[in-house]
């Protein structure tokens, strides 16, 4: 087989491999089961409960649970916008960089807040080292926030009837601390054996080959990339990504980071089965979210090694594949199926220019993001899910002719429509996007690099990648400017909460509710049947809503190319 | 199940329905059902576009294009109305019958004097009749409303509700005392106390339910809208937001493209059918001769997962019958079948009756026991007997009344009579043992007999997630040994009127939902707190209005026809939203590259249905939209099929059906329509 192939299909089973004692580990963090990390731990947390007067024991309902989470996300929200507006006058700036504008450092704090980091700036003139800390502060947290959250609906799914559904500050705490901070640790030091800089000095002065001077820019990176792709967050320390030699050295570090950042999704699938288990339950989510995955994976890499029948015809030759805006360390291979893992896990970093990719790799790309529940990012992909199970659960429990109920209670008027609204909040968001910037083109459609169809993805993509908190650019548009700044800025908010909270509302109110036995009449939802329901409703809402808009962008530009 | 109005389209019900399609079109009626509101909106801008084409606007397409979609969005929408009103003709026509015979009866009212009822009878209409009041009914009369007989017993025919020919017998006092309006007196005179207010009797009740007037949606229904309501919000930002895209790609869309993609879109199968589907329910509970005080109750029936029957007329055919004659050793069979028949001649307990039968004609034909004496049973003695002419005592009875009697005349207990007595006990049945001048002679075995087919039934409710009890007055070895036998999950016995209302609560503290069938006025505390209390027409008025329906059959075995109808309710609404959904994966690759393929001609790849031209594909989608309706108008009365093969199995059924089969259909009927479409533009 290809080495190529042999590399990527190696990347998923690793990830897979690993997956599923990391799934068992989290299952005990979230129990509240002793692990390891405990003797390091412990003292350091109570310490900081005691100073903060917060009691980590006390139960809480799911509104209780959604006040902390917005509170905290506020003040952090707060402090990021002070930190970038004035961090030209701060210390840890070696490079002297500027202050943030308003709209920029708005569009800036939002989106390292919400998990997505959409960066409308470029890491090297753009902030400065006490911004890049900050920065990673956010990428910790806002990861801890999203498992925190998926805590809370493991919690509520188990079978009994309450309110109460464990403590958030708790939740918080040791996802961040538990399980975020030693894998990316371990990421983080294989970073810095493989070359990646750990430093706060400037930028570095070498003489290259031909006696230019070149200056260039380093920092703390390691740590920094490591918890982008750990947290699903996708953040660049460069303005690059993980295309940057620094960021991502060689094809080794390409698998690490690439692993590392798919490995927290998978392993909060798992650890659902072992926490309530039901293991069977964790495999079928796990296998239609991987049955999605290939269904864009496969395409998108055999496109991209396949290469660009255009440039064929110029008399190029173009046996490596589609190698525009990819890095040669890479590869096609690698470069296509990072894009679609980037975009299914929602962290958005990248390793090539999506821009350059084929019309049907970026078509892919954007399906990925419009479902934005195969596997997803870290804790909300699993709430994302839930949601479509909630909606398959509704429609196939009529079918067998009985109430619908999921894991022993039943789904009525009030969970149906908040599950509609979370479902139909991701359409609206993007298409309304995309028809403001298209209508009043003055504003948004002007800024593109490419006219016609590409352009169109251009756009579909930017509000595709901020609604489904990705954070990666199909770039050739200059989205630096009040209007991309503040609108994106708006569909991060409403796309991060709306669709934490919904789902938490739902599991609460169904927590709440009488548990009724399983019986010969329930339906199974750990079957394949159910499975394939699941997955004909995603495309169904999900992707096929997005079929007018893909018709003019993507798909026109593929059979243009035919 | 009665099968009366079983074809399911009649003319007069076509010509009632038809009218009512058209008065449905009301906006405020129809604002009720969201998605056929919007339908009625896309199909008045329609209008709109026609009359803006004939005052000269030329960017629209031409008048005849337009006008045709106006008409196929108009049919629509009466197709849709027609579902709903055919269900409602439906129900309404048997209702209207029995709302007649109803309003023309004359009713003998004793006047109140004073305190007392004096027998004064004045012939008033039966509307006039007040709660409380009392009348009088002869041989004839057909009894103007729902009543509780204070005085006397008479024989009633109850066809005109339940369709049963057999008449009934009523009486005063105990749990057959109540009368149902629009019934028949054939012999005797009854004296009835009304028991209900004027338009609320039981067929009040009735006709207004399947008339739709007092029908409120149920919770099932009301989260299936809100989901229908979801998807059509979801197509309206599709197709809003698709004008400025298309503008930025510089792709003129028509009005009538715009409006006939989004109605293709939202889910106007079910949301046309939905109301249909409901009415249908109720319709077929009442075809069953169950009358449902709410939708609900019918929908909770689906739901149910725990089902108390009573055993006597249930499980088992009334009373315990004789099954083997045991003689004792050395006494002969005949002469045993003599001493047995011989005692039982007199017996008019259905045990006697059974055991003459046993015996059958031939032993039966030479004896008789005129001259002798006829021993009652009592609960002293515990045995019945005959004393003959000739000095013989005969008796049969209990196993310890009939050994005490032996022992002390001096006789032994037979030994192998006992072990048999042990035997049949530990089987299930009761010994009878008969004794011959105080020597034993041999014992009768007496079971319960259970009624052919009732396995069957209960192992299909099993395989429907239903957990049957079987209530009995039994001892407990009795009932385990019977509960075996026919197939019963679990059982109640000794059975008390609380120890019932005990079970349904304790199984509902676990989540379950618990239905049950009663008649007596002490079943209707359980009644009540059951989840479906279903109360036999025949019982007391308290039962009735203690339970959610009403079986006018007072057949027990009911309750699972309910359950199904309950299933096969929510099971056709699942399989047409699934279907309806299912259609928009063809109707997408249909219209979308339709709309796009004359600014965007590399777009023809798209067109994977090879269709015609972009007017006829519109076209034929909105027509495939409309006449899918009518199509499955039939299926939305009769109901999806229940079939007990678990809920997996189910699903994969449907989902293979209905699913599958709403993908592929309309790639067919679009394709076919648009071939037809073709050969006139």
């Amino acid at each position: 087989m290809n080495t190529e192939i042999i590399g990527i299909v190696a990347m998923f089973l690793i990830t897979l491999g690993l997956s599923i004692p990391l799934g068992k580990y989290i299952a005990k963090v979230y129990t509240g089961q002793k692990t390891f990390l405990d003797p390091v731990f412990n003292p350091i947390e109570k310490l900081f409960y005691k100073i903060s007067g917060i009691d980590a024991t006390k139960e809480m309902n799911w509104k209780q649970h959604m006040f902390v989470l917005l509170t905290l996300n506020t003040i952090w929200f707060l402090l990021g916008m002070i930190i970038l507006m004035c961090q030209g006058w701060l210390p840890l700036n070696p490079d002297n960089n500027p202050n943030m504008t308003a709209d920029l450092a708005f569009n800036t704090a939002i989106s390292f807040l919400v998990n997505c980091n959409l960066q409308h700036y470029s890491g090297e003139t753009g902030v400065t080292y006490l911004s890049q800390l900050f920065l990673m502060f956010l990428q910790f947290v806002s990861a801890g926030i999203g498992l925190a959250a998926a805590a809370v609906l493991f919690n509520a799914l188990k079978e009994r009837t309450t309110e109460k559904l464990g403590n958030f500050y708790n939740y918080f705490i040791k996802s961040c601390t538990r399980i975020l901070l030693p894998v990316s640790v371990v990421v983080a030091v294989v970073l810095l054996f493989n070359g990646t800089p750990m430093t706060f000095e400037g930028k570095d002065t070498i003489t290259t080959l031909q006696g230019d001077t070149v200056q260039v820019s380093t920092g703390p990176v390691a740590a920094f990339t490591a918890i982008k792709h750990v947290g699903t967050n996708g953040g660049g320390f460069f303005g690059t990504n993980s295309s940057h030699p620094l960021e991502n050295p060689n094809y080794f570090t390409n698998m690490v980071e690439m692993i590392a950042q798919m490995i927290i999704p998978f392993a909060m699938i798992f650890a659902l089965g072992f926490y309530l288990n039901r293991r069977k339950l964790s495999w079928m989510i796990f296998s239609v979210m991987t049955i999605g995955f290939l269904a864009l994976t496969v395409p998108t890499v055999m496109a991209e090694m396949n290469g660009n029948p255009e440039i064929e015809a110029m008399g190029i030759d173009t046996s490596n594949g589609a190698t525009e805006g990819k890095e040669v360390r890479f590869g096609a291979a690698a470069s296509g199926y990072w894009s679609i893992a980037t975009t299914v896990i929602s962290t958005g970093s990248v390793n090539s220019m999506h821009d350059s990719a084929m019309p049907l790799s970026g078509m892919n790309q954007l399906l990925a993001m419009m479902v934005n529940c195969f596997y997803g990012s870290c804790g909300v992909g699993l709430l994302n899910f839930y949601i479509f199970i909630i909606l398959a659960v509704f429609i196939s429990g009529l079918m067998v002719g009985r109430t619908p109920e999921f894991l022993g209670k039943k789904i009525e008027a009030r969970e149906m429509k908040i599950a509609m609204i979370v479902a139909l909040f991701h359409t609206l968001l993007i298409l309304v996007g995309v028809a403001l910037s298209t209508g009043f083109p003055e504003q948004g459609a002007s800024t593109l690099n490419n006219p016609g169809f590409h352009g169109f993805s251009e756009i579909l993509y930017e509000f595709t990648s901020s609604s489904a908190n990705n954070g990666s650019g199909f770039e050739g548009l200059g989205d630096n400017n009040p209007w991309w700044n503040i609108t994106t800025g708006i569909v991060l908010l409403l796309s991060r909460f709306l669709p934490i909270i919904g789902p938490i509302a739902i599991a609460g109110i169904l927590a709440n509710k009488k548990h009724i036995p399983e019986s010969a009449g329930t339906l199974k939802t750990d079957t394949t049947t159910f499975g394939l329901m699941i997955f004909s409703v995603i495309a169904i809402i999900a992707a096929l809503s997005f079929f007018p808009a893909l018709a003019l962008g993507p798909i026109a530009e593929y059979f243009s190319m035919k | 199940m009665k099968t009366k109005n079983k074809s399911l389209f009649q003319k007069e019900l076509i010509m009632e329905a038809l009218k009512q399609s058209f008065l449905k079109l009301n906006p405020v009626t129809l604002f009720r059902n969201p998605i056929m509101f919007t339908v009625e909106i896309g199909t008045a801008v329609m209008f709109c576009v026609c009359l803006w084409i004939l005052a000269g606007e030329q960017s629209q397409g031409s008048f005849a294009y337009n006008f045709t979609i106006f008409v196929i969005l108009l049919f629509t929408l009466l197709f849709a109305n027609f579902a709903e009103a055919i269900a409602e003709a439906r129900g309404k026509a048997q209702a209207d019958s029995l709302r007649k015979t109803r309003e023309e009866t004359p009713a003998k009212k004793i006047e109140r004097v004073g305190e007392l009822h004096v027998n004064e009878v004045v012939v008033v209409p039966s509307s006039s009749l007040v709660k409380g009041d009392v009348f009088i009914c002869e041989a004839g009369d057909i009894i103007p409303t729902d009543g509780e007989i204070i005085e006397g017993l008479a024989t009633i025919d109850e066809s005109a509700i339940t369709g049963e020919s057999a008449p009934v017998i009523r009486e005063a006092g105990g749990d057959k005392s109540s009368v149902t309006g629009g019934t028949k007196v054939l012999s005797d005179k009854i004296k009835v106390q009304v028991t209900i207010e004027h338009g609320e009797s039981f067929l009040d009740k009735m006709i207004a339910l399947v008339e739709g007037a007092s029908r409120q949606k149920t919770p099932n229904e009301i989260a299936l809208t809100i989901l229908l309501a979801g998807f059509t919000l979801i197509f309206i930002i599709v197709c809003v937001t698709l004008k400025p895209f298309a503008d930025y790609a510089n792709i003129p869309i028509t009005i009538a493209a715009f409006i006939s993609l989004f109605v293709c879109l939202i889910p106007t199968t079910i949301g046309g059918l939905l109301s249909a589907i409901g009415i249908a329910g109720m319709d077929r509970a009442l075809r069953a001769n169950v009358i449902t005080k709410s939708g609900k109750a019918v929908e909770t029936a689906g739901d149910i997962d725990v089902l108390l029957l009573d055993k006597t007329g249930t499980i088992t055919i009334g009373n315990r019958k004789a099954t083997h004659f045991y003689p004792a050793n050395g006494v002969a069979e005949s002469d045993f079948v003599k001493a047995c028949v011989l005692s039982s001649l007199a017996d008019e307990t259905p045990e006697g009756k059974s055991i003459i039968e046993l015996a059958g004609k031939d032993a039966v034909r030479n004896l008789s026991i005129e001259g002798a004496t006829l021993i009652k049973f009592t609960a002293e003695t515990r045995s019945s007997g005959v004393n003959l002419p000739n000095g013989t005592k005969i008796r049969k009875g209990a196993f310890d009344a009939i050994r005490n009697l032996s022992v002390n005349a001096g006789f032994t207990f037979p030994k192998e009579t006992a072990e048999r007595v042990t035997e049949i006990s530990s089987n299930g049945g009761t010994p009878l043992v008969v004794s011959e001048n105080e020597k034993v002679v041999g014992v009768i075995e007496l079971q319960d007999i259970i009624k052919p087919g009732i396995q069957e039934r209960f192992e299909r409710l099993r395989k429907m997630g239903v957990k049957t009890v079987m209530v009995t007055g039994d001892n407990p070895l009795t009932a385990k040994f019977i509960a075996e036998k026919a197939g019963v999950d679990d059982f109640i016995a000794e059975a008390k009127p609380e120890d019932k209302m005990n079970y349904i609560k304790n199984e509902q503290q676990l989540g379950k939902l618990v239905a049950m069938m009663g008649d007596g006025t002490n079943d209707a505390p359980a009644l009540a707190q059951a989840d479906v209390g279903v109360a036999m027409n025949s019982g007391t008025q308290a039962a009735k209005e203690a339970g959610n329906m009403v079986d006018l059959d007072n057949d027990p075995t009911k309750l699972i026809e309910i359950v199904e109808i309950g299933k096969q309710l929510l099971m056709t609404r699942g399989t047409l939203t699934t279907f309806s959904i299912a259609n928009d994966v063809a109707k997408y690759f249909a219209i979308i590259p339709a709309l796009f393929i004359t600014a965007i001609p590399s777009l023809q790849g798209l067109n994977i249905m090879q269709l015609h031209s972009p007017e006829s594909v519109i076209l034929s989608a909105v027509i495939f939209n409309a006449i899918v309706i009518p199509f499955l108008i039939p299926l939305a009365l009769k109901g999806v099929t229940y079939k007990p093969i678990g809920a997996s199995a189910l699903l994969r059924r449907n989902l293979l059906w209905y699913g599958l089969g709403g993908i592929i259909v309309p790639f067919i009927g679009i394709k076919v329509i648009d071939i037809a479409v073709a050969l006139f533009m």
